[in-house]
């Protein structure tokens, strides 16, 4: 073969080259994306989760919104108050949040609450959810412990303990997806150092609630009449807390006669 | 060719247990337990109180709007309590209780002799209307609802849904085998509705009986047509009934009015003659007592609101311990934890039987053998849409078409790994629906 043709490609393809890179050099000049150095701050402060919570697209999403004012510096669950504190160095603002986690209202387990049934399936709390009676649980409130919150737990905070799922406070960082998930509504979101919760949902009168379950709210208003605070009341037979006005005194806790109040 | 649709398996009929027997009729002892949701749409009104005395036909709750049905007494009593008691179904519906007095004392009812010609649309519909008539294949649909489509004039095909496939069940060919003349007339009844449209029964080959009856009644009435199909599993299911009777096909989001056709069950079509030529309203209904763990397999004639316990004594209780009972036929019925359940409009059958083939098997991978996407008359791919459902990918579930799934239970029947197919497939759909309606 001729050396020429050999040289004339390796030119050609040089040429070609060269020219391709100036261009390129100068679109990237010329378009130039615009980026906000504030987003960039923010999103590196971010835990890069991508988990939701805070109901903006992902970490970027929440990113450019805080950048923009759009949202709190502590609009992160996730992150909590370190990460708060970061970003409001960044944008400036209050970075003051107040530590919420996610709680199970049951605490019927596999030895304080009947089974009516046994249940043959898909081990999921959606599909079991539509068997005769919204599962095998006598109580048609609480938790039937399949445990899809703890496939859509992205902390691994809640976990199935004897039947019942049960969330680490610790890991939990209030995201919400199990709340989303639990298709008897039985999961809350309080703050961390609630002064009582109600572990129970049933909103079924006391007769039936204590033929399936040793555990459930009976609705006797025990803890409304007692409450110094006005912070709890007796709503549809279950007893539920006001967290702003409760002061976390404990009288509720002493005076239910079901323990249910923790 | 037969006629019949694509897909479908055929399971063990278990008919022969009840097919030959003479129906028996059943009093109930006890309480009598009325639900007050017994049909598709809004719960009746219950128009009695505690303490109030009541006899046998006297209607007890009325229906709260036009997407429901008046609800009647089946025995003569006292009403004891109206409170929520268990249904088949699992969940507790508002239910009038009423204790029997032993009596049975009925009301009186007025005959109507005229002619089928000489009644109008409005008589025939409203006498439907005040006899509670709904659906009792299954789905409990409220008659007169069905009976006034949107556009009259695009119904052409009445067809009588007489293929009783779920196995087991032989009710609908017994009430065929009694009584063809009544089931003939209501049917005649409802296509006077609808001048100009034709009849249709269709029934499987399995009942020749059953045919050869019908055929002989009908042989010189050129406006119904008697259609032997495919002894075949949906052969039932309204969509492959229409499909395989009139060759249209109509989808999830259709009515079969879409596609011209009514379908009724024969036990409704049975009450529709009741209603309009005794002015009897629906106080009773066929049951099937059957399976294996039954002494004397049956058919009962039962007057509604009766506990599935006493009618599973009627057939002479259990020969040996169930391991499994079922509300409805096996393939589509709902398996029940207590028999302190009361017998509704729609209840078929009580199954009872000795061996749960469900639990004896654990479920394991899919082995992409693609049965149940070849029996699927509903055309869908019940492995891709149970992985959908499972994942909770419910837009791609819907997408995928997973509504158009009618629940049959083909898939979870054929499949050789053991999958819960049909129950993760319905209990998805389940969770659309409710979405859809927040």
């Amino acid at each position: 073969m001729d050396i020429n043709s050999i040289l004339i490609a390796a030119a050609v393809v040089g040429v070609v080259g060269i020219l391709a890179g100036i261009l390129l050099g100068v679109a990237s000049e010329a378009f130039k994306v615009k980026v906000d150095e504030t987003e960039i701050k923010v999103r590196e402060a971010l835990p890069g989760n991508n988990c939701g919570a805070c109901g903006f697209p992902g970490c970027d999403g929440l990113a450019a919104a805080i950048a923009k004012g759009e949202a709190k510096p502590s609009s992160c669950p996730v992150g909590g108050e370190p990460v708060a504190k970061v970003i409001a160095e960044i944008v400036g603002g209050d970075a003051d949040v107040e530590k919420m986690v996610a709680n199970v209202r049951c605490k019927g387990d596999c030895n304080k609450a009947k089974e009516a049934y046994e249940y043959v399936g898909p081990k999921d709390c959606r599909i079991a959810a539509n068997s005769p009676g919204g599962g095998p649980k006598g109580c048609s409130y609480g938790c039937l412990g399949f445990g899809s919150c703890v496939k859509v737990c992205p902390f691994d905070a809640i976990h199935i303990e004897d039947g019942i799922a049960v969330v680490d406070k610790d890991k939990c960082k209030a995201c919400e997806a199990c709340v989303a998930v639990c298709p008897r509504h039985i999961i809350e979101i309080v703050p961390y150092e609630a002064g009582a919760i109600v572990e129970c949902n049933s909103r079924d009168g006391g007769k039936e609630v204590k033929q399936v379950c040793q555990v459930g709210c009976i609705g006797c208003g025990m803890c409304q009449r007692n409450c110094p605070a006005d912070a709890i009341h007796v709503e549809g037979k279950l007893a539920k807390v006001d967290y702003a006005k409760c002061i976390g005194c404990g009288t509720c806790k002493e005076k239910c006669p079901v323990k249910i109040i923790s | 060719m037969k006629l019949t649709f694509k897909g479908g398996i055929h399971p063990y009929e278990g008919k022969e247990l009840t097919m030959d027997k003479d129906v028996i009729e059943y009093l109930p002892k006890g309480d009598v337990v009325y639900p007050l949701s017994q049909h598709i749409g809004k719960p009746a009104k219950a128009i009695v109180k505690k303490g109030d005395h009541v006899l046998a036909g006297d209607l007890i709750a009325e229906a709260d709007g036009f997407v429901s049905a008046n609800i009647h007494a089946s025995v003569s009593g006292i009403v004891k309590v109206i409170e929520p008691r268990l249904t088949s179904s699992g969940s507790k519906v508002e239910s009038i209780v009423i204790e029997n007095d032993g009596l049975y004392e009925s009301k009186e009812f007025v005959p109507n002799d005229k002619k089928i010609s000489e009644f109008s649309k409005e008589e025939i519909i409203g006498a439907i209307k005040d006899a509670g008539i709904v659906g009792m294949g299954g789905a409990g649909f409220p008659t007169h609802v069905k009976l006034s489509p949107k556009e009259p004039d695009k119904i052409d095909r009445i067809i009588v849904n007489a293929s009783e496939c779920e196995p087991y069940l032989t009710s609908d060919y017994r009430r065929i085998m009694d009584e063809a003349d009544k089931v003939i007339d209501g049917l005649k009844i409802v296509l006077s509705l609808f001048p100009g449209s034709k009849g249709i029964i269709g029934i499987e080959d399995n009942k020749p009986k059953a045919i050869a009856l019908l055929k002989e009644k009908l042989a010189d009435d050129p406006d119904i047509t008697v259609n032997k199909l495919k002894t075949k599993y949906p052969e039932g299911a309204e969509r492959q009934l229409i499909y395989a009777n009139t060759g249209r096909y109509i989808n999830s989001k259709m009515l079969p009015a879409d596609a011209g056709c009514i379908v009724h069950n024969v036990d409704t079509v049975y009450a529709i003659s009741e209603a309009v030529r005794e002015g009897k309203p629906l106080m009773d209904r066929l049951v099937t007592v059957t399976g294996d763990a039954i002494e004397n397999p049956v058919n009962i004639k039962v007057k509604l609101g009766t506990s599935y316990k006493e009618l599973v004594e009627a057939a002479e209780g259990f020969k040996e311990d169930p391991a499994k009972i079922i509300a409805g036929g096996p393939m589509m019925g709902k398996a029940i934890y207590t028999l302190d359940l009361p017998a509704t409009k729609s209840s078929s059958a009580i199954l009872c039987m000795t061996k749960d083939e469900v639990t004896e098997y654990e479920s394991s991978a899919c082995i992409r053998c693609g049965r149940c996407v070849s029996v699927c008359p509903g055309r869908v791919m019940p492995n891709m849409l149970s992985d959908l459902a499972e994942a909770g990918a419910i837009d791609e579930f819907v997408a995928n078409n997973g509504m158009e799934c009618c629940e049959c239970g083909c898939c979870s029947y054929v499949c050789p790994a053991k999958r819960h197919l049909t129950q993760t497939i319905a209990g998805t759909r389940k969770l659309v629906l409710a979405n859809k309606k927040k």
